[in-house]
């Protein structure tokens, strides 16, 4: 089986898709020609040709708009958007048209879309290339969000998007792009939307994450077994909506202890979602004051990139503190 | 000019070296139109421009200091070390920023502009952009209001040919960008940016309309960056022929040219060239030197000081954490 990083599992989704399918479309700036600005893209422009691979205008509310309305018309256009911080002039397009269409239709119009776009600090990119924007869209009914952890992951999961008739944000922690290298199938495979993975067991406390933190809870969760010997369980979302519940909560009642990590502000994260959802449903379970390792609280700074991050030294404490309470 | 050249050139040394990181975007190729538009400009005049941001920064008067420390991420830099390359900021020059979001600045520039009018206090604000930002919404919004409204400032396209990685010619479908203008019942000019007397007079024209009550302008200059995109693009999507033959078009010596014709000797030049190379050095050791941006003034400068407690306030006792 080859080994592929996260640009290169991608790739092979898309070019598995685009030669089963004619539908497939990819759009975007850059996405052409160069390959996008981070070469995800890399070679469809030469397989597929400059009608399925389109380098647009820089327009994002442009080359959503017309996605839309590629795939209420029977195309499963997978737009990319550069950085997810580029959405927003998107924004109206995404949550006014693509999340409603189902609905508003009579269930007569889908949507069938994947937008693809980078996610996440890492790069010192300051706060317009670095921002992880994901509860704007959950919090967006219609609209199912997905944000992979690795390689193996991303492409079952991007395959399942692409066959999903409904629209899609495809969040890729662009801190993993390159980072992470494994066996992955070059053939077609899926990985279920809405299916969180328990990537380790552990009995003393639930570490719930996703895409580039997926890694520092792992490695927090090593820490505290070694020094302390706390059995952390770690929970890889991988779908953030529709979430699997279940998963959590199954956790969560073993445990009886949670921490969230997000690299997103705390303020209406994903994170407090979450945790509604645990009071709900396991409030009797818990042992101890579940807690959130997020980013702060401001904009995505340029240089004090490690200390906003949620990284594994702010994990760390925050695992031994719920498991200790 | 060449200020703005040495600056940048030393600051790809810092970014190669590590000591910058992220997004360096370069201006090398296009000084002649930020030191143009600072000539047409008087004091308390404002511009807005995109996150190619050094060139005109220094134009208007930004210390090589302020600036290299910005790119360093000090607490000494002009926004303090938590914006970096693309966010340059400097209030007392007039500079309204340097913006990250292609298209997001063009309406602020004509809010700006609006409110010279209001006050009526014959002042002109120029934002710049390159011509891929002529395809987004933003850009039409803002032409549209300032059409309208016939509000005192300039649009400059800045026309380098390439978005990203992508010609213009394979993302619009009109080469004469200034039949965009017409649309906004706004003047368009097009010219050269390589020739700081052409870019000067140019857009002192349009500076003097829009001072004298006459509307807003539209500018496409064509120019080219000698540059990639940033300075993690390669610039594989163009010859090297074409880049060494626009190089022969090269603002910088074109500019010497212009000032020995003017009779200044070649002598007084390379006395001003050692002044500057010692004004960067100075600027990298400054920036060197200084200490790092302040995540107390990250946390500090989100809203303005209040009675009002974040619950999830900074706290620095307790390892940051809430
Ligand atoms: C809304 C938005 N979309 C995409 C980007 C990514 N991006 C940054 S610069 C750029 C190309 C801009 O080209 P142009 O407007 O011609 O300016 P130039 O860089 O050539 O000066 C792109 C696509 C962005 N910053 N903002």
């Amino acid at each position: 089986m080859p080994e592929m990083n996260l640009v290169q599992s991608i790739n092979s989704a898309l070019r598995h898709e685009m030669k089963a399918n004619d539908d497939v479309i990819v759009l975007g700036e850059d996405v052409g020609k160069v390959g996008g600005v981070f070469r995800v893209t890399k070679g469809l422009f030469d397989e597929f040709g400059a009608d399925r691979v389109i380098d647009t205008p820089l327009a994002e509310g442009g080359i959503i708009g017309t996605a839309i309305g590629m795939a209420l018309y029977g195309l499963r256009p997978v737009p990319e958007i550069q950085f997810s911080d580029f959405i927003f002039p998107a924004f109206d397009q995404i949550v006014s048209e693509a999340a409603k269409f189902r609905y508003r239709s009579g269930g007569e119009y889908t949507c069938p879309m994947v937008i693809r776009t980078p996610v996440g600090g890492g790069i010192r990119g300051g706060h317009y290339h670095s921002q992880s924007p994901e509860s704007l869209f959950i919090h967006t009914a219609g609209l199912k969000v997905v944000c992979p952890s690795n390689p193996y992951d991303a492409k079952g999961l991007l395959l399942s998007a692409i066959r999903d008739d409904d629209p899609i944000m495809f969040f890729e922690p662009k801190r993993v792009y390159r980072a992470v290298k494994m066996e992955v199938p070059e053939e077609e495979f899926t990985v279920p939307i809405g299916k969180a993975k328990v990537v380790k067991e552990g009995k003393d406390v639930t570490v719930i994450a996703w895409g580039a933190m997926l890694f520092e809870a792992l490695a927090s969760a090593q820490e505290v077994a070694e020094n302390d010997g706390v059995d952390a369980e770690v929970i890889d979302l991988r779908t953030l909506w529709p979430v699997d519940i279940d998963t959590i909560v199954e956790s969560v009642k073993k445990t009886g202890r949670v921490v969230i990590v997000h690299e997103a502000p705390k303020a209406c994260g994903f994170g407090a979602e979450l945790l509604s959802l645990i009071s709900e449903k396991a409030f009797l379970h818990l042992e101890a004051p579940p807690k959130r390792v997020t980013g702060w609280d401001t904009p995505f700074p340029y240089t004090l990139e490690m200390e906003y991050l949620p990284l594994q030294h702010r994990i760390t404490p925050a695992l031994i503190e719920t498991v200790r309470f | 000019m060449t200020t703005i050249r040495r600056f940048e050139e030393e600051s790809a040394r810092a970014y190669a070296q590590g000591k910058i990181g992220g997004f360096l975007h370069l201006y090398i190729g296009q000084e002649a139109i930020a030191v143009g538009a600072a000539h047409a400009l008087r004091d308390g005049d404002h511009v807005f421009q995109t996150y190619r941001d050094h060139g005109i920064a220094l134009a208007l008067g930004m210390t090589p200091r302020a600036g290299m420390a910005e790119l360093f991420g000090k607490d000494t830099g002009c926004s303090r070390g938590l914006g970096g390359s693309m966010h340059f900021f400097d209030v007392e020059n007039g500079f309204f920023g340097g913006w990250g979001i292609v298209g997001g600045h063009l309406a602020l520039a004509a809010g700006a502009a609006f409110k010279s009018k209001y006050l009526n206090d014959g002042k002109v604000t120029i934002c710049f952009f390159g011509e891929g930002a002529t395809n987004i919404g933003g850009f039409h919004e803002a032409m549209s209001l300032a059409g309208l409204w016939k509000l005192p400032i300039v649009f400059v396209c800045e026309n380098n040919q390439y978005a990203m990685g992508t010609p213009m010619s394979r993302t619009s479908a009109i080469e004469d960008l200034t039949l965009k203008a017409a649309g906004y019942g706004m003047i368009g000019d097009r010219f050269e940016g390589h020739d700081i007397d052409t870019t000067t007079s140019r857009l002192q024209l349009a500076v003097d309309r829009a001072r004298n009550g006459g509307g807003p302008t539209f500018i496409e200059v064509q120019t080219y960056r000698f540059r990639g995109h940033s300075m993690s693009d390669p610039a594989k999507y163009r010859s090297r022929a074409e880049l060494e033959e626009r190089k022969k078009s090269d603002p910088c010596h074109i500019a010497r040219t212009r000032l020995m014709e003017a009779g200044i000797t070649e002598d007084q030049l390379d006395d001003i060239d050692v002044e500057i190379d010692t004004q960067i050095d100075d600027a990298i050791k400054f920036a060197n030197e200084s200490p790092p941006a302040s995540e107390a003034f990250m946390h500090n400068s989100v809203y303005a000081p209040s009675l009002i407690t974040d619950p999830h306030r900074y706290d620095p006792t307790n390892g940051g954490q809430a």
